[in-house]
């Protein structure tokens, strides 16, 4: 039984009648590798063009599917010694490389116009010191306008568009001010040069401009960057399926399942849809489902959830519409109720406009209205007001997040943590009690050998070696511990059984007690004192015979984690869907008091809002379907990257890899940030402090204002690179 | 001061001539694989010895 993969859900029509096919290529590891894998791919028949993008690890292919079929692509860079993972550029990915490049082009305009602008304005200035004479200087400014008045019109519109946006919706953000201050100070700028006055604002209305869409391009770019980083993940996540198309069995990407698919799952697979056993018998693991460890026997007729583990064997199983399983229409009926119960937390940053805009506002009016009844003339009290409007800066208070969220987000990404939205960041600061799910959150996701320090090293190693041969769990679990990657020659798999091989002419023998004739080594319960909640496999060797415990293990720095977080002051819980006596000993060994076990989804939920009532700010990490609503109910939430992808999708941020350090990291790294940006706005307010009263006396002049706008953006910039400041957090 | 006439728009025409290069490139994509360009320009696989 030949098995073909079926990849047509990833072709995309390319010019000229051929084929097109991105994929996220794993094992890239320096600059040999483009030229490696794209003359590989191009001599492959058929192939038109490949081309290899380094920074985001992702190769697109063209092909002619008359003669080639995309299977053929995978397959050759297999040969190679890379994985390809097809996948489909998520919309809101290709909206956004659009959106960089329009603000590429804005930054471009902006910071052309600004120097050249700035050119003349230095001429200005120094000529006002000095002899300049009116018709230069009225020159000057013209030509400053041509440039200043189009440009302004081309890379305000970010600013202006929001802010239009805003006003219709009848409230306040902070680009209301920033677009009144450019217009009202181009504005004034013309009225002045048709006046043939000494000064005008082009330069400071085209540096705040350039340095504000600076910063914005800067805040995408590393959102880009981070969102091509998840989306390579979910692409090398993407699992297939073995559909059946009548006596064929077909290769299919999981995405392209339907209901009423019928589909094979072997032993050591995971189910790849909700659906219902048609017909098998087997063991499946449920654990990233509901979090239970133990696993459950199934027959012709269960319903099963997709993730779940198969042991033991082959089933048969019928794709039924999502949300016909029990569990998970229980779970999406509790998410929609988190998500309408989520009160949007404000952002500092839409906080701080909300208090800003009005003020400056108001203090602008006020100023014209003081300078009238002190007996000036309109159109002095106008250009007071209006150099009120552009001083206050809402430069330095635009940057003054923006800025660190952008350097903190690059600290946490290098550290494994990948953001999912900008305020994630504030949120995780505010927490003050750390909720962990226990099963793939708190313990590894995959199984391991529990008792490898009481078996002798050599007799594991062979054991393991063993192990390669088989795919199910409980023996790829123990291949983990195997030093060489070649299994032994002649290995015969009983299903149901285990396997036995010829090793140095003795049989070996690895799988149940029944079948390496240890069933009294069993009774005695040698070796496998440890963990009640673990499995046994056994091994013989001629003389030499082991038990061998795999179960859950702790992630290799849980405990260290635990005490970090602790020492930040956050109080720690355990809320498990697990059997309580699988979860007490993992809660002693970390040292958690407050733990709590056999919780259903609606009781975990139910937890996690009384503590939301009670004020806490909870930080949930979890990675079971069953997590997924008390995740979306809690004030942050982290899931590692092996969780539920309907997990994953609630949760706040993903932090990567075995170790658990992320979490810690990622508070610390918040909380520093949060100061920095406190620090931030409150340099801007003293900066106003200073600015605002020297303006309101009508002694601004165009340079005072250039240099101070621009001093003031640096400033903050610079306080903000401190936030990556590494290891002293 | 009269060269300013011609010198001003002559500064201003050299700037453009930046700006247009650099919308140039944005577009024809030499800003989507930064660090791949890096790394091509080592490579000599299309030198013929």
């Amino acid at each position: 039984m030949s098995e073909t993969l079926d990849l047509s859900l990833y072709a995309k029509p390319a010019a000229g009648g051929s084929l097109g096919m991105d994929l996220a290529v794993e094992g890239i590891t320096c600059g040999a590798c483009i030229a490696r894998i794209e003359s590989a791919v191009k001599r492959v028949p058929g192939v038109t063009d490949a081309r290899l993008n380094f920074t985001n690890r992702r190769l697109h292919v063209v092909w002619d599917d008359a003669v080639v079929k995309p299977a053929r692509i995978l397959e050759t860079l297999e040969t190679i010694g890379y994985h390809g993972y097809p996948f489909v550029p998520l919309r809101a990915e290709q909206e956004e490389a659009a959106e960089a490049r329009r603000l590429l082009r804005c930054v471009a305009v902006a910071g052309f116009a600004a120097m050249n602008v700035m050119l003349l304005s230095v001429a200005v200035w120094s000529g006002n010191a000095s002899d300049i004479t009116p018709e230069t200087r009225d020159f000057f400014h013209w030509v400053s306008a041509l440039i200043a008045l189009p440009a302004a019109a081309y890379a305000g519109r970010p600013f202006f568009a929001s802010a239009f946006q805003a006003l219709k919706a009848r409230s306040l953000n902070m680009n209301v001010p920033i677009s009144l201050g450019v217009v009202l100070a181009l504005g004034m700028s013309v009225v002045e040069t048709a006046k043939h006055a000494a000064d005008a604002y082009y330069d400071s209305a085209l540096m705040l401009l350039f340095f504000l869409l600076v910063g914005r391009a800067l805040e995408h770019a590393m959102r880009r960057k981070t969102r091509a980083v998840a989306g390579n993940l979910a692409a090398l996540k993407g699992e297939t399926a073995h559909r059946f198309a009548g006596d064929e069995l077909v290769s299919v990407p999981v995405a392209a399942l339907k209901a009423g698919d019928r589909v094979l799952i072997k032993p050591g697979e995971r189910v790849p849809a909700d659906g219902r056993v048609v017909s098998g018998r087997s063991e499946i693991d449920e654990s990233i489902v509901t979090g239970e460890t133990a696993r459950r026997s199934i027959a012709a007729g269960a319903t099963v959830c997709a993730g779940a583990m198969n042991y033991s064997g082959m089933l048969t199983l019928k794709v039924t519409a999502a949300g016909d399983a029990a569990l998970i229409d229980e779970i999406e009926k509790l998410l929609e109720k988190a998500a309408s119960a989520k009160s949007r937390a404000t952002r500092l940053a839409d906080r701080a406009s909300r208090i800003y805009a009005p003020v400056v506002h108001a203090a602008a009016a006020l100023t014209a209205a003081g300078w009238l009844v002190a007996g000036a003339s309109v159109h002095d009290a106008v250009v007071v007001a209006i150099t009120v409007l552009i001083i206050t800066c809402p430069c330095a208070l635009a940057l003054a997040i923006p800025a660190v969220q952008v350097v903190a987000s690059g600290a946490l990404f290098q550290r494994g943590t990948i953001l999912n939205a900008g305020d994630v960041i504030e949120r995780l600061a505010e927490t003050d009690v750390a909720v962990f799910d226990k099963t793939g959150t708190l313990t590894l996701p995959e199984p391991r050998v529990e008792n490898a320090a009481m078996i002798d090293p050599a007799v594991l190693r062979m054991a393991a070696r063993l192990a390669l041969s088989s795919r199910h769990p409980l023996a790829v679990a123990l291949a983990r511990e195997a030093t060489v990657s070649a299994p032994y020659d002649g290995t015969v798999e009983e299903p149901g059984q285990g396997m036995r091989a010829m090793i140095d002419g003795v049989e070996a023998r690895l799988g149940s007690a029944g079948f390496c004739g240890l069933s009294s080594l069993i009774d005695d319960g040698e070796g496998v004192k440890s963990a009640p909640a673990s499995s046994t496999i056994c091994f013989r060797h001629g003389d030499k015979r082991a038990v061998i415990a795999i179960g859950q293990a702790l992630r290799p720095d849980a405990v260290a984690t635990v005490n970090a977080l602790q020492h930040l002051g956050l109080e720690l819980r355990i809320l498990s869907g697990d059997r309580n006596a699988a979860v007490r000993p993992i809660a002693d060994a970390l040292g958690i008091k407050s733990w709590t076990g056999e919780l259903s989804p609606v009781e975990k939920i139910g937890i996690v809002q009384r503590m939301k009532a009670d004020g806490r700010r909870v930080l949930m990490v979890g990675d079971g379907l069953n997590d997924a609503p008390s995740l979306a109910a809690a004030h942050v939430s982290l899931s590692p990257i092996a969780a539920a992808d309907l997990t994953q999708a609630q949760a706040d941020a993903v932090f990567l890899g075995e170790r658990l350090t992320p979490v810690a990291d990622a508070v610390r790294i918040a909380r520093r940030a949060r100061r920095l940006m406190t620090e931030n706005l409150g340099f801007a307010a003293v900066y106003n402090a200073v600015a605002v009263p020297i303006a309101i006396a009508g002694l601004v002049t165009p340079l005072f204002a250039a240099i101070a706008m621009s001093a003031s953006s640096i400033a903050v910039t610079l306080n903000a690179l401190r936030a990556r400041a590494g290891e002293r957090l | 001061m009269n060269v300013l006439v011609y010198l001003v728009p002559l500064a201003i025409g050299l700037g453009l001539v930046g700006l247009f290069a650099f919308l140039w490139a944005l577009r024809s994509g030499q800003y989507t694989d930064i660090d791949g360009a890096a790394l091509r320009v080592l490579s000599d696989d299309d030198v013929k010895p």
